[in-house]
């Protein structure tokens, strides 16, 4: 069972709360991981643990974008399509990623690699055209940069160009 | 250019400073708790929050010390806080850089929040996508834990006070403070009635304080240099402080900028952030996030405060203010943030479940040039039936950008229709919007 693997971590994340439902997220994200999706499986476990009935869990599962019902790619490209974005041309940002690797929005590459995904506002609109791989966000890109990534991440696995503790702009240094 | 004394940013613009809580206190952190915990009572320190005039920094712009003064001082259980860091409002990305450059500045203003409250425990509510910000946050937590700002025993006072970060799932609407409360309580983040407020029924029905991020990193600076200080900065007696104001769009210099409140959009967009990119005029502009109604140029002399933009008819929300240059169409962005709307409505109330989806078909067919003769009376009579018939503020927020550009744009609605009757045969089969 997928809970049992991390039984230490399940057990710290229901001790922060004093009612077990509130775990329900936490241990989504957890299975989703894992898994890099919400399996059935997953849902019926986490059921279990917090003494819900499966569908209590899939009604919350639906409600959030961030979970996947189904299997998906490695790495799942999203790219922000939201007003603050656009301005600053967020659209090309999807072509750019569709040219590359011939897919469209919703698609999965064929060695099952990437996911790309056109997502609502992540929280990035003064550095835009943005998008969020996995864990990692990709900010201020080109046409370039997007190619970089995308290398990057087919041959290591990890790309050098994501960001760190966000600040914006960098203040200057008085010299 | 003038310079104006940053607050919350001051000590993540030194070079070299990492956020650790080593950095943290070199720069004097966790002197205010010190305070607290030495000289003040509960009672005083909220006080000292209600004589600064702050007001919350999220969107709704509620006094904090008011909402701090409801929480029932003899109530026999837990009382908790929940740090709001959902920071979903388009435009807006000013929390994410408080929480992963000086997340111990926000962790401080919690614990004495907590002090004040009276709560034993608190959540961070972090969306979902900002992983990287859990990370920072839980790292913070676990610092503060070990050097005995956090947990049992507070710095020895006897007091327990513990947080935990709680990521979100992708959803707009937990940034509202009760659907906040029902996706921490495992739900679907659908907001509840009010009344009864979470002051009273919150998180486990047990009485709640929710505060944006930033409110909480103001907190130390107010108890360290006093509520009179912070009174007297920005745009007083109902506007004080500073605010860290989040620039998008086609501006040269984006970013988040720390300025006290009440100076003008103006020196905003042109002194601070560098003016229009490429020297085109600006067409419009929207001063509070996605949900405040656009502006125009001829606002640009309106103070950036609460009241001043609240009398131009929008409002100061969350503080991200979007900047579109001329050669935008304005039926375009209502488009875009209408898409986002219907994409994030919860689906708890009909008008706003319903609507959303209405509205940003009639406006997907007008920009496609399939707009009918109506269709403006449509919008309107739709935004006249969702605005104020909803449980949240959901509802004001998505129809703001439709009758604002309706309000001052109305013309270019009027063109794209008058250009689709020109190329329509009247009997075409009205497309349907699909998602």
């Amino acid at each position: 069972m997928l809970l049992e693997k991390f039984k230490d971590e399940v057990t710290e994340i229901l001790s922060r709360y004093p009612v077990k439902r509130s775990a329900l997220l936490p241990l989504l994200n957890l299975a989703q991981r894992e898994e890099g999706f919400v399996s059935e499986h997953a849902m019926r476990d986490i059921a279990k643990v917090l003494g819900l009935t499966p569908p209590q869990v899939f009604e919350t599962v639906t409600f959030y974008t961030m979970f996947n019902l189904k299997p998906i790619g490695k790495f799942h490209l999203q790219v922000c399509k939201s007003l603050m974005c656009a301005l600053v041309r967020s659209d090309e940002v999807v072509i750019w990623i569709s040219k590359k690797l011939n897919i469209t929005a919703g698609q999965t590459t064929p060695d099952n690699n990437f996911t790309l995904s056109v997502v609502e506002c992540l929280g990035s609109c003064g550095t835009g055209p943005m998008m969020q791989v996995n864990d990692d966000y990709y900010e201020q890109l080109t046409e370039e940069k997007v190619g970089r990534v995308l290398d990057d991440l087919a041959k290591d696995g990890d790309c050098s160009l994501k960001s760190g503790p966000f600040m914006f702009p960098k203040p200057l240094v008085k010299s | 250019m003038a310079q104006y004394e940053k607050i919350l940013l001051k000590n993540m613009e030194q070079p070299g400073y990492t956020g650790s809580l080593a950095d943290y206190e070199q720069a004097g952190g966790y002197q205010a708790l010190r305070k607290v915990l030495k000289d003040m009572q509960p009672d005083q320190v909220i006080e000292e929050v209600k004589k600064s005039g702050l007001r919350g920094r999220g969107g709704a712009g509620f006094p904090a010390g008011m909402k701090w003064g409801f929480i029932p001082k003899d109530h026999p259980g837990p009382k908790y806080l929940c740090c709001n860091a959902d920071e979903s409002e388009p435009g807006t990305f000013k929390d994410r850089q408080l929480m992963e450059r000086d997340p111990h500045q926000m962790l401080e203003g919690m614990v004495i929040t907590c002090f004040a409250i009276g709560a034993e425990t608190a959540y961070v509510y972090i969306r979902g996508e900002f992983r990287l910000g859990a990370r920072i946050l839980e790292k913070a937590v676990q610092e503060a834990n070990a050097a005995g700002y956090l947990g049992e025993n507070v710095l020895g006072s006897g007091r327990t006070i513990k947080i935990h970060v709680h990521a979100g799932a992708g959803a707009y609407i937990c940034g509202e403070e009760t659907a906040l409360l029902e996706s921490l309580e495992g739900k679907r983040g659908m907001p509840r009635f009010k009344p009864p407020f979470p002051a009273t029924h919150g998180l486990y029905q047990k009485p709640t304080v929710v505060n944006n991020v930033e409110t909480m990193a103001n907190i130390p600076h107010i108890i360290n240099r006093g509520g009179e200080w912070f009174s007297g900065i920005g745009s007083p007696p109902k506007s004080c402080g500073t605010r860290v104001f989040c620039l998008s769009g086609h501006v040269k210099r984006p970013g988040n900028y720390e300025v006290p409140m009440g100076i003008p959009f103006r020196e905003f967009i042109y002194d601070i952030g560098g003016g229009m990119r490429g020297d085109k005029p600006l067409k419009a502009f929207i001063p509070g996030g996605a949900s405040a109604p656009f502006l125009t140029p001829d606002h640009l002399d309106v103070k950036m405060d609460f009241e001043a933009v609240a009398m131009a008819g929008s409002m100061l929300g969350s503080g991200g203010v979007t900047v579109m240059e001329e050669g935008t169409s304005m039926v375009w962005a209502a488009l875009r943030l209408m898409e986002f709307f219907y994409h994030e409505s919860c689906g708890k109330c009909t008008p706003c479940r319903e609507g959303s989806s209405w509205l940003a078909q009639t406006l997907q067919r007008i920009w496609n040039k399939q707009g009918r003769q109506g269709d403006l009376q449509i919008l309107e009579d739709l935004c006249r039936n969702i605005a104020g018939r909803t449980v949240c503020a959901f509802g004001e927020a998505e129809v703001g950008p439709i009758q604002s550009t309706l309000k001052y744009f109305r013309h270019e609605y009027e063109e794209l229709i008058r250009e689709a009757e020109a190329t329509m045969p009247p009997s075409k089969e009205i497309p349907v919007f699909t998602h």
